[in-house]
């Protein structure tokens, strides 16, 4: 009997156990070390066996939305699926943003969430909520497990999917009774998806193809995007290696940063709606546009019947579902993108494939034009902190550490999009899809988590920090050293900004009255508070909660009216960016106005 | 690239596991995408294997119905999707239950349509008849106008239910 039984633990199958064991076992047989999480009646089994577990590191946050954030932050920062862990009722439905800020932006994480016993589902129980129907649609896949045999299998096959093909969110339903239950467990690699295959290696022929396009290229472009983070540092390496050997220029999204350093000679600067002047020009007026693990989204596009009019485009992404869906493209490639970028590569190489010098010579000289009206720069103030100085030089009193930025949502984090240089992938986590306010403080919660020696700043506003302001606390608990640069413009400032320029100076409810003081707040918290208010004392300050091991808030005190350029005002395009206050009023069309 | 903007209906097959929800994904597919369902139909269609059948008519530009495709395949339940109307075309068919209520020359009359329209009766009684008639959409809706003035009272309808045509499966 012992030697069956040392023999089925050997093969990780046919061991009993309980429900709730079941899931702690699943997870280390993932590699997972951390989990993101807040108990509750429905998952007190699983904490009760994570209690008694002395492997995995449970991160206790202030809100579940936060716990999602955090395992978002992690996975981004390291590659791996980030694991949450709930209750039910309003510990899922406050999961809720924070899964659906993973979907947009192909976030792989695991949630899992505690349910009311099976013989009450559908009885308005004491914290029951129908999880998977409202989580249906903000996760690439969900289960409710009724039966303790299906248990194992589906929290693998949970980490298959979310990992796997474009990645993303899955939540794992489990009641409590099946929690205590006791029943059959399956390791990782008895399991696999009876149907799920995604399509990783692309076409030859349309890698012999693009290839053949990219050597004919007059006016090329790569436009790459979170595709080629998502699929890992390699595809960055063979990116690199693409854009060195062909000489083309290269913009990215907002989610690309880092694939392609901003301190190459061939970066052009983010494109869209706040991207640079030279990556929107060169995207209006190229003749092959090779989009590597984007999606065409509105505010990369602009108005879309004006956009890149002139171009062959080329469209890689691993979800055929992206093909067409915006802009018409000419030839898809449905595939990982470092296989693909490996593949091209390869092609290149075996035919001997040469980029059109001359031709390339006359486009960089037209890019290099629209370079040189240097778009980004601004009017700087000796009396007041313009927070585009203040990230300047937040950039270079940290450059040469281990810098990894979050952010929140609005005119800060297009500031910090266009102005900090991200050298390498995995450093940069925003919420791109969803913009998501909040996102940027718990994401650095879980990339301080992954990363303890790193500088983890979280380039906030003060609007948007308070909207998840709570899990300070948890940065306290666990001694997580985050930095969180609020630019503090006493406004919403992006809503300011728009309703500046469409909305006739009428600030409707975006001014933000009895704001906090953060200094005070962050003592409270046992955190540090610091100030800036003034551009002399901005360094010394900033060098001050650099040094500091512990976690800070940093009230920066910045100009309360300086608004973000370049931008394309919706319903524009790309060759119509406003570049400053000094630029007339922007023409925008009651057709553009609908737009967000 | 020049777009076609013109609207054709589709007829979708659609393979998926049969499991909790996978209906539920295709539906919310279409009502948070804001496509169209004109008919569905569902059911289980190899036990052993537990897959289902959806059959879905929908009308959309042809861009429309590319991005519906490849939506559909994008869910993880599902396994494939064909694309009826493009394929050789396939069959389709439908069956509806209809009742009419009336009396004398009304009855007499209905009777004597249902039978052109091949329609047999499953239930009678001294003021009603449900009608049973199958066949391609058109000729349902074909037969309920027939029927209206003959005393029509309910319709209830299946949907269509779709295959491609000749010896090879989807």
């Amino acid at each position: 009997m012992s030697t069956m039984e040392d023999k089925n633990e050997s093969l990780g199958a046919g061991t009993q156990m309980t429900g709730s064991e079941m899931v702690i076992r699943a997870l280390k047989d993932q590699g997972v070390r951390h989990i993101f999480g807040y108990p509750g009646g429905a998952v007190l089994p699983i904490y009760d066996s994570l209690f008694q577990d002395n492997e995995l590191v449970h991160v206790l946050v202030r809100h579940e939305q936060g716990a999602v954030h955090a395992a978002e932050g992690y996975a981004r920062s390291t590659g791996k699926p980030g694991v949450v862990l709930v209750t039910s009722g309003p510990g899922a439905t406050n999961a809720v943003t924070g899964i659906t800020d993973a979907l947009m932006d192909s976030i792989p994480l695991v949630v899992i969430t505690g349910q009311v016993a099976t013989h009450l589902i559908g009885n308005d129980a004491f914290q029951e909520c129908d999880t998977v129907g409202i989580t249906r649609p903000c996760t690439k896949h969900n289960w409710l497990v009724r039966d303790i045999e299906d248990l194992s299998r589906v929290l693998h096959e949970a980490f298959q999917i979310a990992t796997t093909g474009r990645p993303g969110p899955v939540v794992v339903d489990i009641p409590k009774d099946i929690q205590f239950k006791k029943g059959t467990y399956t390791g990782p690699e008895h399991v696999r998806h009876r149907t799920y295959r995604p399509k990783l290696d692309p076409d030859t022929a349309a890698i012999e193809q693009a290839v053949a396009m990219m050597a004919a290229a007059k006016r090329p472009l790569f436009y790459t995007g979170g595709g080629i983070i998502n699929s890992g540092p390699e595809a960055s390496r063979l990116l690199r290696e693409l854009v060195a050997v062909t000489g083309f220029p290269i913009t990215s999204t907002l989610m690309g940063l880092g694939a392609y350093p901003a301190s190459g000679p061939n970066w052009l600067g983010p494109l869209g709606m706040h991207g640079t002047y030279e990556a929107n020009l060169a995207t209006s007026r190229c003749d092959l546009l090779i989009c590597l693990g984007a999606r065409f989204d509105d505010r990369v596009t602009g108005r879309l019947d004006a956009f890149s009019t002139g171009s062959k485009k080329i469209h890689l992404d691993i979800d055929p579902s992206q093909i067409n869906k915006n802009v018409r493209v000419d030839l898809p490639i449905i595939g990982d993108a470092a296989r693909a970028l490996r593949a091209m590569l390869m092609v290149w190489k075996e035919t001997n494939a040469k980029s059109d010098a001359a031709a390339l010579k006359d486009w960089w000289t037209q890019v290099d034009g629209w370079r040189a009206k240097n778009s980004l720069s601004f009017r700087n103030s000796t009396k007041l902190i313009k927070p585009q100085h203040a990230i300047d030089r937040l950039y270079e009193l940290s450059k040469g550490r281990e810098t990894y930025i979050t952010t929140e949502v609005g005119q800060h984090q297009m500031w910090a999009m266009q102005r900090f240089k991200f050298d390498e992938p995995n450093h940069w986590m925003t919420s791109g899809g969803l913009g998501t306010m909040g996102y940027g403080l718990p994401a650095a919660l879980g990339v301080q988590m992954a990363h303890p020696n790193a500088l983890v700043v979280d380039i906030a506003g003060e609007a948007s920090v308070q909207m998840t302001m709570q899990e300070v606390s948890t940065a306290v608990q666990y001694e997580l050293p985050i930095k969180i640069f609020i630019l503090n413009n006493e406004y919403m400032g992006m809503v300011r900004q728009w309703q500046q320029l469409l909305h006739g100076g009428r600030y409707s409810h975006s001014y933000s009255e009895a704001l906090p003081d953060f200094v005070k707040l962050a003592e409270a918290f046992g955190a540090v508070g610091i100030r800036a208010t003034t551009p002399d004392e901005l360094d010394g300050k900033i060098m001050e909660m650099i040094n500091v091991r512990r976690p800070v808030l940093f009230d920066c005190r910045v100009d309360p009216t300086e608004n973000c350029y370049p931008m394309i005002p919706s319903g524009a395009a790309h060759d119509q960016m406003i570049l400053s206050d000094s630029a007339d009023e922007p023409q925008v069309s009651e057709e553009g106005k609908m737009l967000v | 690239m020049s777009k076609d903007s013109r609207i054709v209906r589709h007829t979708l097959s659609v393979i998926v596991d049969n499991e909790p929800g996978a209906l539920a994904r295709v539906v919310g597919l279409f009502s948070g995408r804001g496509y169209n369902i004109e008919s569905l139909n569902v059911a289980e269609v190899d036990h052993t294997a537990h897959t289902s059948r959806i059959t879905l008519v929908t009308s959309g530009t042809p861009e429309v119905i590319d991005q519906i495709q490849a939506q559909l395949a994008r869910l993880v339940p599902v396994q494939r999707v064909l694309d009826l109307t493009l394929e050789t075309p396939g069959v389709e068919r439908e069956l509806a239950l209809i009742k009419v209520a009336g009396s004398a020359d009304q009855r007499v009359e209905a009777m004597r349509i249902s039978q052109e329209y091949r329609a047999s009766v499953v239930d009678t009684t001294l003021e009603s008849f449900i009608f049973e008639v199958a066949g391609e959409p058109s000729k349902i809706d074909a037969f309920v106008e027939a029927m209206r003035p003959l005393g029509l009272v309910e319709v209830s309808r299946t949907g269509v239910a779709a295959i491609t045509k000749g010896a090879a499966a989807m």
